[in-house]
């Protein structure tokens, strides 16, 4: 707690006892008068500075000046009735600093909450100097310096591993809860904790451009960019209070006036008390404080999970995807080969892939290197001899005496093998023993493990239409999009061709459905500009991806984009719950105090107690059910 | 130039006030306040002094609110 709401805290607790206390204590006229006015002052003084200030600024419409009128006006009227009953005037006082401290207190204990969330700056980095090692600001560190990190510490700066070998947390980042390990040679981005060993990373970036201040840097800016609802509310609230104050004018002006006029008997004290109860009613705080409010908590539990929402105006959009568009290669697949298949001819499986493997261990190309990965035990390179590349074919060697050729049908045709090639989405990899066909490899991209259940899951939200567009061949695009449960996908495109793919079909989505791509981000900024809602993945220290995008997904997984689909789509609800909450009470009341069902009392339940509620319901968009 | 600033203000409805207050000061050329982050970004038109202009700014501000803060 602030010293600002502990003072507070003090003088509401105190100026309760004394309001208490001048009830039972038997004082009367004056001096009673004087008891409640000093309490009321005591509870109140920073109100009426604020509100005298507010009428030299030339500012009459704010809260202060409407309590200050509402609560005099019941002085008034307590003393023109000469009934001595100053309880309401200093009661609404009460009730009103309450409900701005509770506020106040619930919207810092919210902010803390959610910034606890993103508490993944580092406060210092490690570097040797004279043999010791000496704690620094990392924005003192310049690239290219060696930093250590102990196990425990956050990576500080990005860099390569220098030496030393260790796990790393990546979780505040990508909301992966699994370990990765890593050594010498790796990339590792700061705000990842180190778990096991010590490290030396030789930074590649300065502070200011790390993966950690970027994070920060957006997530912080978030906020300022506003979305519609926000903006909807700050008009609205400029409009409301005006309004309310016209109408307790003529409330209190209307009805006895008319009455006046058509039985020269007039009870203007009963209206006017339910003018300056409309006055009470009249700020609009709670849908001010609430929206964006749930915004900034919805951007926060995103970003737990590793998904970094830029602005939200952002969570509006992505909520309302209808058109989901993929790009292929290192979103919905790795990006890498793997082989998928393996056929044999009179020879086992086992020694099929151990020649294959050793001799594919020669050769540089992606598709080679799944062939080695297929083997699981150690390669000999002594068991292999006279290797030659085949350009455009593959490769040959001896491999303990036997004459090995791994290549494509190019290779299968000149050796006489005649085997047909099925467009099937694979690309095969033919093996020969000493001349003969043996077996081949089947070759492809595979999907990623998390792809299948991310586009079944975007289509129980509700998405109209998975689309997959790829620059690749129809017959590997068909396979992918069949696998993934795509809905419908183009292939053979150009970079620029995807652009023009996606104009069209936000030419074909309706009012209010929107149109999210999903790329790596590296060769698709266009196309992620273009589309109402770009989606960069896999961007764990890629800034052209950060730049490009609107909503960045830190690891590769792409049921996160689903994530970001179901905690937008939270957060939205609360911001219409609370919209429509607020106002309704609100009008509600505004009705029962016309027709003289309710006091102040309820006014300032209406006005304190709904944007507490509201705070509170906020809060909830950090926390979304997996 | 493109500078952000903290700032202390206790109400929101201040805070967009404040917004807007801000975007008609002199030398200004867009202006983003939130309420929850409690921080001022504020975009300077081309050549302003930006001293001159956050006082200038922080009158304004302090209109709105008496007792807000902003740190230049």
């Amino acid at each position: 707690m602030k010293k600002k709401h502990k003072i507070m805290l003090i003088r509401i607790l105190l100026s309760a006892g004394l309001t208490v206390l001048a009830n039972i204590v038997p004082i009367d006229g004056m001096f009673r008068f004087f008891a409640f006015a000093g309490i009321y002052i005591l509870i109140g003084y920073d109100i009426l500075r604020k509100c005298v200030k507010g009428i030299a600024n030339g500012r009459f419409m704010d809260e202060n000046f409407l309590m200050t009128i509402a609560t005099i006006g019941a002085f008034a009227i307590a003393i023109y009735e000469k009934s001595g009953d100053y309880n309401e005037a200093v009661a609404v006082m009460l009730l009103y600093q309450t409900g701005e401290l509770f506020q106040g207190l619930a919207v810092a204990k919210s902010r803390r909450s959610i910034g606890e969330l993103m508490d993944i700056r580092p406060d210092y980095a490690n570097i040797e100097k004279d043999g010791d090692i000496v704690k620094v600001s990392p924005d003192e560190v310049s690239p290219g310096s060696i930093i250590t990190v102990f196990p425990g510490e956050k990576i500080p700066i990005d860099g390569i591993i220098d030496e030393g070998k260790s796990e790393i947390d990546t979780k505040a980042l990508t909301g992966e809860s699994l370990p990765r390990s890593i050594e010498k040679g790796a990339e590792v981005a700061s705000g990842c904790i180190n778990l096991t060993g010590v490290l030396k990373v030789r930074t590649t970036k300065d502070f200011g451009d790390s993966t950690v201040s970027k994070i920060l840097e957006l997530v912080e800016n978030a906020s300022m960019r506003k979305a519609k609802s926000e903006k909807f509310i700050s008009k609205f609230a400029k409009i409301y209070t005006p309004i309310v104050c016209i109408s307790a004018l003529l409330l209190g002006a209307m009805p006895p006036l008319a009455s006046l006029i058509t039985t020269g008997e007039a009870d203007f004290i009963t209206w006017i008390y339910r003018a300056l109860t409309f006055l009470v009613i009249s700020c609009p705080c709670a849908l001010v404080i609430s929206v964006p409010l749930s915004f900034f908590a919805g951007i926060g539990g995103a970003s737990r999970e590793g998904i970094l929402i830029k602005g939200s105006s952002f969570i509006e959009t992505v909520a309302k995807i209808k058109y989901m568009v993929f790009d292929k290669t290192g979103t919905l697949t790795e990006g890498t080969f793997s082989v998928t298949g393996i056929k044999t001819e009179g020879i086992s499986e086992e020694w099929l892939v151990e020649c294959a493997a050793h001799v594919e261990s020669f050769s540089k190309h992606p598709i080679a290197k799944s062939i080695v990965s297929e083997y699981k035990k150690e390669i000999d390179l002594s068991r292999v001899s006279d290797v030659r590349e085949l350009g455009g074919e593959g490769i040959m060697a001896k491999f303990e005496g036997h004459e090995v050729a791994l290549g494509n049908s190019r290779l299968a045709k000149r050796l006489g093998a005649g085997l047909e090639e099925k467009e099937d989405g694979n690309t095969r990899v033919y093996a020969f023993l000493d001349g003969e066909y043996k077996g081949a490899f089947l070759v492809a991209d595979r999907l990623k493990a998390k792809t299948k259940e991310a586009i079944s899951e975007m289509k129980k939200l509700g998405v109209k239409k998975c689309i997959m567009l790829t620059g690749d061949t129809k017959a590997v695009a068909e396979k992918i999009a069949a696998e993934a449960g795509i809905d419908e996908f183009e292939s053979d495109l150009m970079p620029s061709d995807k652009v023009k793919k996606v104009e069209k079909l936000l030419a074909v989505a309706k009012q209010g459905e929107k149109l999210a791509f999903a790329g790596d981000g590296i060769n698709d900024a266009p196309v992620l500009a273009r589309a109402d809602v770009g989606i960069a993945m896999g961007a764990m220290g890629s800034d052209a991806a950060i730049e490009a995008s609107d909503v960045v997904i830190m690891d590769d997984d792409p049921l996160k984009i689903a994530r970001a689909v179901k905690i937008s789509r939270k957060c939205m609800k609360i911001v219409k719950e609370n919209i429509m909450f607020s106002l309704l009470v609100k009008v509600l009341c505004l009705i029962l105090v016309a027709l003289g069902y309710a006091g102040m009392w309820l006014g300032i339940f209406a006005d304190v107690g709904v944007m507490v509620l509201a705070v509170l319901n906020s809060v909830r968009a950090m926390k979304v059910k997996k | 130039m493109k500078k952000t600033y903290n700032i202390e203000v206790d109400c929101a409805t201040c805070a967009s006030l404040m917004e807007e207050a801000t975007g008609k000061v002199c030398g200004i050329k867009e202006c983003s306040v939130s309420f929850l982050t409690q921080k001022m970004t504020v975009e300077f038109t081309e050549g302003a002094d930006e001293k001159k202009v956050m006082k200038e700014v922080f009158k304004a501000c302090r209109k709105i609110e008496p007792d807000c803060e902003i740190e230049f």
